[in-house]
């Protein structure tokens, strides 16, 4: 579904990204970790449409998405969550929600009823008429979310969405991505911090170190990896 | 479409809203020809305010040059009526098609360009101080001289080429005043509206829900500077006299947005509300000094900022805000 080859991008010569390939077939669940500085975020604002890429292509479903506008990727069948979260603070959360459902709904009643409902499968329900400034950080994570699920994406960026959140919350979200991910085939690439929730819902895992790939596979393989465990914990050493 | 329109409006708001409408309806029956040019003041400021609003309040977008548009839009009908006695009603079609055209000018420019925040006010100033300028040049306008509309005494009101009584203008202001709010109110609910909300709050974040904010972002300055540019038309027809020096000066842009500010950004009664207030009680406390023989020049000036440094200490978010909950209109 996604293909991305050979991405590199640098900034005022700090090389944030270097020849990076993966793709994210239809229907899967991809993690992408890496440490801090990684050039994860980095990756998702160009396939975002945020930054243009240095060099390398990216494919969304056989076209060419290189040089779109952050606003036609979404209307490709891309949407995304920021890892800084920016909540339409003024708006209701409802409100929140319905712009980004007036995407692909005619009328605003169908709007509506479409961001109640992804609120209520978040757990937002309850608290749709507060204002988004009104929410706790882990609600502004679901809130992005749900933002992003009313535009109907086909394939999801979810950036660092279970961070700050408690075990029994991230299970909760997992199960909704999980649900969504079975039930209407929603392909998902998500950046997370939090092993628990990756190991739980990707079914491949790219791993990324000073912006370069250094391992991809199952997650069984991956944490078996001899590189990926150097760059997590250290080299062994004899003592 | 009128219901959908309704759909949600508190009962309580409705009714005062009705009453509102009723008191500025029979307004001119009691009212002394003073008391009737001060109504009309606050309903152009009102109107006006409605109209800045939507760029600043809704698409989030700091216009502080919105004179050029009060000024291109007199002048456009004003001058089609003196060197061709064309109808200002046909006028107003050059009006707004200028207008338009200026906001959606200074829209590219700075959208196209990223120039935003401080920037962009800065550039809507200097289009109007452009315009000050230029129409000081501008001779077939009779430049610095001034432009004139000839002036007689009508026995009869001519809507088809406003000329006639105070109370007609009043009763025109009104119904641009009334228009300028329910088209506001309905855009507030339509996709339009979200997109400005959501561009207001945070552009990237709209952008990355699918929203062109190049495109509604122009939407929105083209439709405040049309809305405007009818202001001017009736500013023109009202005055019957235009001077660069004074329709496109900078302070008349600041007169304008004070209204809406004190009253609420972003809020539809805001610019009511805020009209009411400064005109209506600026006026009032002049008539009131007047009375009590105290004659000091320049005293409007000083309550104009005495009433913002309050709002802005005490009413960050304007009076309206505030006092809709007292109201009990709050959702």
């Amino acid at each position: 579904m996604l293909a991305v080859r050979n991405l590199s991008k640098s900034f005022r010569g700090l090389r944030a990204v270097q020849d990076v390939s993966f793709t994210v077939p239809q229907g899967e669940i991809v993690g992408l970790i890496g440490p801090n500085g990684a050039g994860k975020t980095t990756i998702f604002n160009m396939i975002a449409g945020v930054y243009a890429p240095d060099s390398g292509s990216m494919l969304f479903q056989e076209r060419r998405i290189h040089g779109l506008r952050p606003d036609q990727i979404c209307a490709a069948g891309i949407g995304r969550t920021f890892q800084i979260v920016k909540p339409f603070a003024g708006l209701s959360v409802l409100d929140n929600v319905m712009v980004g459902a007036l995407l692909r709904e005619r009328t605003t009643a169908a709007s509506r009823a479409l961001s109640v409902q992804i609120l209520d499968r978040l757990g937002l329900g309850a608290k749709r008429e507060q204002p988004a400034s009104s929410l706790t950080l882990p609600d502004r994570k679901r809130l992005e979310v749900a933002r992003a699920l009313a535009t109907r994406p086909k394939l999801l960026l979810l950036d660092e969405v279970m961070a700050g959140l408690r075990p029994t919350e991230c299970d909760q979200i997992v199960a909704v991505f999980r649900e969504l991910n079975r039930a209407e085939g929603l392909t998902v690439l998500l950046i997370e911090h939090v092993m628990r929730a990756v190991m739980a819902l990707a079914g491949r895992i790219v791993v990324l170190h000073h912006g370069e790939v250094i391992a991809q596979g199952t997650p069984e393989e991956v944490v078996r990896d001899k590189a990926v465990l150097e760059c997590y914990l250290g080299e062994e050493t004899e003592v | 479409m009128i219901t959908r329109l309704l759909e949600g409006v508190p009962r309580r708001g409705l009714a005062m809203l009705a009453a509102l409408l009723v008191l500025l309806l029979a307004f001119p029956l009691f009212a002394s020809g003073y008391l009737l040019a001060i109504g009309f003041l606050i309903l152009y400021f009102a109107y006006v305010g409605q109209a800045w609003n939507i760029m600043m309040g809704f698409a989030g977008q700091l216009s502080l040059g919105h004179s050029l548009y009060v000024g291109l839009g007199a002048y456009a009908a004003a001058a089609l009526y003196v060197h061709f006695g064309l109808s200002p009603w046909i006028g107003l079609l050059a009006s707004i098609g200028t207008c338009a055209l200026a906001g959606a000018v200074i829209g590219f420019l700075a959208f196209r360009f990223g120039v935003a925040g401080v920037y962009f006010a800065i550039l809507t100033i200097a289009f109007a101080e452009f315009a000050r300028i230029g129409f000081d040049h501008f001779t077939w306008v009779r430049g610095s001289s001034g432009l004139f509309l000839p002036v007689a005494n009508y026995t009869e009101n001519d809507l088809w080429n406003l000329r006639g009584s105070p109370r007609m203008f009043y009763y025109l202001m009104l119904a641009l005043t009334a228009g300028a709010f329910v088209l506001c109110h309905a855009l507030l609910r339509s996709r339009m509206g979200y997109y400005w909300l959501a561009i207001r709050e945070s552009p990237e974040a709209a952008q990355a829900l699918g929203v062109n904010i190049f495109r509604y972002k122009m939407y929105a300055v083209v439709l405040s500077a049309a809305m405007t540019s009818l202001a001017g038309v009736v500013f023109a027809f009202y005055y019957n006299n235009l001077f660069p020096e004074q329709i496109f000066h900078i302070s008349r842009s600041i007169e304008l947005i004070l209204g809406p500010i004190i009253g609420g950004i972003g809020t539809l009664v805001g610019p009511l509300v805020g009209a009411l207030l400064l005109t209506g009680l600026a006026e009032g406390m002049g008539e009131l000094l007047l009375a009590l023989g105290v004659d000091v020049p320049g005293v409007k000036q000083v309550f104009y900022g005495i009433c913002l440094l309050l709002v802005v200490m005490f009413l960050p978010h304007g009076v309206w805000p505030p006092l809709a909950r007292k109201l009990g209109l709050e959702r």
